[in-house]
This record gives C-alpha cells, sequence and structure tokens, in this order.
C-alpha cells in the first residue's frame, strides 16, 4: 500500500518536473524526486543507496542545478511545434511504447523479489556476505565489497569524479578572476 | 542575519557528522564517498550563505584544486603499496601490520578518507566555477 502510494507520487513528481516550464521549481521537485527515492531504497533494505540517494540526489545535485540554472535563463522557451501533433512526434511515441511493452514483457520471466532460488542470490552473493567478515573482518559487507572485491572499479569512480572536476576546471574557470 | 547566525552554528555540526560516516563506513551505511559529500555541502553551505566573493577569501581555488588530485593519489598509493607487499592490486590483507583483519581494516579506512577527499574538492571546484558571480 504505501509502495504502491509512493509509486504514484514518483510518476507525479517526475511528470511535474517534465512539464512546468519554471526551471526553479523543476528542480525543486526533483530535489523531492530523490527524497521520495530515499524512502523506497530504504524500504528494500538498500540502506548505503539510500545515504547516497540523500546526499547526492536531494543535496549536491540540487546545488549543482541551481548554480548552472544562474548561467541560464529561469524560463524555459516554448518550442512551436512541441505541442503539434505531427508525424514524428508520432513515431517517437510509437517506437517508446513499444519498447516499453518489449521491456515489461521481458519482466515476466526475472525471479521474484528477493527470490532465495534466484541465481543472483546464489552465485557471487554468499561469496562476499560470509567471506566479509571471514577474509577481511569488515561487518558491512557493501563498503567490502565497493572498497575491497571491487576496489578497482571504485579507483574508476573517484577518477571520474576527479576528471569532472578538471573538464569544469578547464571548460569554465575564468583566468581573470 | 538569522541565517547567518544559525549557519555558523550548524557548519561544526555538519562536518563532525560528515567524519563520522568516513569513519563508520566499515560498520555501518555510508563511506568516503556520502562522507566527502557531506563534508563539500557544509562548505558549499558557507558559500551560498555568506557569497561568492567572501568564500574565495576563505577558501584558496588551488588549494581544492590540488585536494582532488591528492585523494586519487592517496587510493593509488596504498594499491600500489599492496602490489610492493606481493600482493596484487588493492589487496590489503598483504599489508605489512601485525594482523591481515587490521591491515583489511586500515586500508580501506585509507582509501575512504582518499575518496572523501577527492569528493568533497571537487564539489566546491564546482560550485566555484558554474555559479556565476552576481546569482549565488
Amino acid at each position: 500500500m504505501v509502495d504502491l502510494l509512493l509509486l504514484v507520487l514518483l510518476v507525479i513528481f517526475a511528470l511535474y518536473a517534465v512539464y512546468e516550464t519554471d526551471l526553479l521549481s523543476s528542480v525543486v521537485i526533483l530535489s523531492a524526486f530523490s527524497l521520495i527515492m530515499t524512502i523506497v531504497w530504504t524500504r528494500l533494505n538498500a540502506v548505503d543507496v539510500a545515504f547516497t540517494e540523500a546526499s547526492v540526489g536531494a543535496g549536491v545535485s540540487t546545488i549543482i542545478f541551481l548554480s548552472a540554472l544562474s548561467r541560464t535563463k529561469r524560463r524555459e522557451e516554448i518550442t512551436r511545434n512541441g505541442k503539434k501533433l505531427n508525424i514524428y512526434n508520432f513515431l517517437a511515441s510509437l517506437i517508446v511504447i513499444f519498447t516499453g511493452s518489449v521491456l515489461i514483457y521481458g519482466t515476466f520471466d526475472m525471479p521474484d523479489f528477493g527470490d532465495f532460488d534466484a541465481p543472483v542470490n546464489n552465485a557471487i552473493a554468499p561469496r562476499y556476505i560470509y567471506g566479509s567478515m571471514a577474509e577481511l573482518g569488515i561487518k558491512n559487507f557493501v563498503t567490502s565489497i565497493l572498497a575491497a572485491y571491487r576496489g578497482y572499479d571504485t579507483l574508476g569512480e573517484t577518477t571520474v569524479i576527479f576528471t569532472a572536476g578538471v573538464a569544469v576546471v578547464i571548460l569554465l574557470r575564468r583566468r581573470d578572476l | 542575519m538569522i541565517i547567518q547566525y544559525i549557519t555558523r552554528k550548524m557548519i561544526p555540526f555538519i562536518q563532525l557528522y560528515a567524519l563520522y560516516v568516513i569513519a563508520h563506513g566499515d560498520l555501518g551505511p555510508g563511506g568516503g564517498f556520502q562522507g566527502g559529500v557531506i563534508f563539500g555541502t557544509s562548505l558549499i553551505l558557507y558559500i551560498i550563505v555568506f557569497g561568492l566573493e567572501r568564500g574565495k577569501r576563505l577558501f584558496k581555488l588551488k588549494v581544492f584544486d590540488f585536494l582532488g588530485a591528492l585523494g586519487v593519489l592517496i587510493y593509488t598509493i596504498v594499491g600500489l603499496l599492496c602490489i610492493y607487499f606481493d600482493g596484487t592490486l588493492l589487496e590489503y590483507t598483504k599489508l605489512p601490520f601485525s594482523d591481515p583483519h587490521l591491515s583489511a581494516h586500515l586500508g580501506i579506512f585509507a582509501i575512504e578518507v582518499g575518496v572523501a577527499i577527492t569528493v568533497s574538492a571537487v564539489m566546491v571546484v564546482f560550485i566555484f566555477d558554474i555559479a556565476r558571480k552576481k546569482d549565488v
């Protein structure tokens, strides 16, 4: 029941953020969207992801959007052929509907959420869950996956963040200040 | 005026919480990335409330460029140290401490600190360079 309510709220917020022409309120609605997503992650027992969603999705990305907004206009310009139903829009919506129904059809073969016999719960997950305490002595095995078993990926992720910072400095920093 | 007073009182608590999140990454939820974002947010809060000019006077931008690179450097050095002590890249249990579990603990803590330094520094660089002078 609560999950259904959260899902409906997410859809409403997403549609509002897309159709709102005032970009400032669109950004605020996106922040509220991330807050609802935080509750969803917590209900799925993914507390680490919820933590990241709350700090990055609702916090920092909102600030970055706002500061990007200070370089542009506040209102979105309404394009002329956006509202009309021309042949390209019709074809595009046909493709979107087709892809969506194929994806939904694909979920029928997937195992149930939290299914004990699902392959994902039997192949590598037990190694992490039991090995984290025995091999590394780390209680939170999300951290041990991120930092030890998949440490190379996290190194790449940190490098990506650093590269993003370098790109922003190269493109936007003004030397005269 | 009220906002500036409250911000001044709040920032130490936010930073303390960020350090707690970084240090407790292997016991509870959180870790270097989340803690770094929270730490960066406390600095961004100062910049938003007191203005870009005052922020620029307090934080030298070059320092943050340097810190962003330093975090990646810490991570890489820990990884290479593991190779030096006959392990593979980032195999913490080979680090030369008395207990393999202690080595893993300290190695993971070191790379969490590296991630946190990079993330918080890059967030501050984002705000300084993306925001225009007049509006934030």
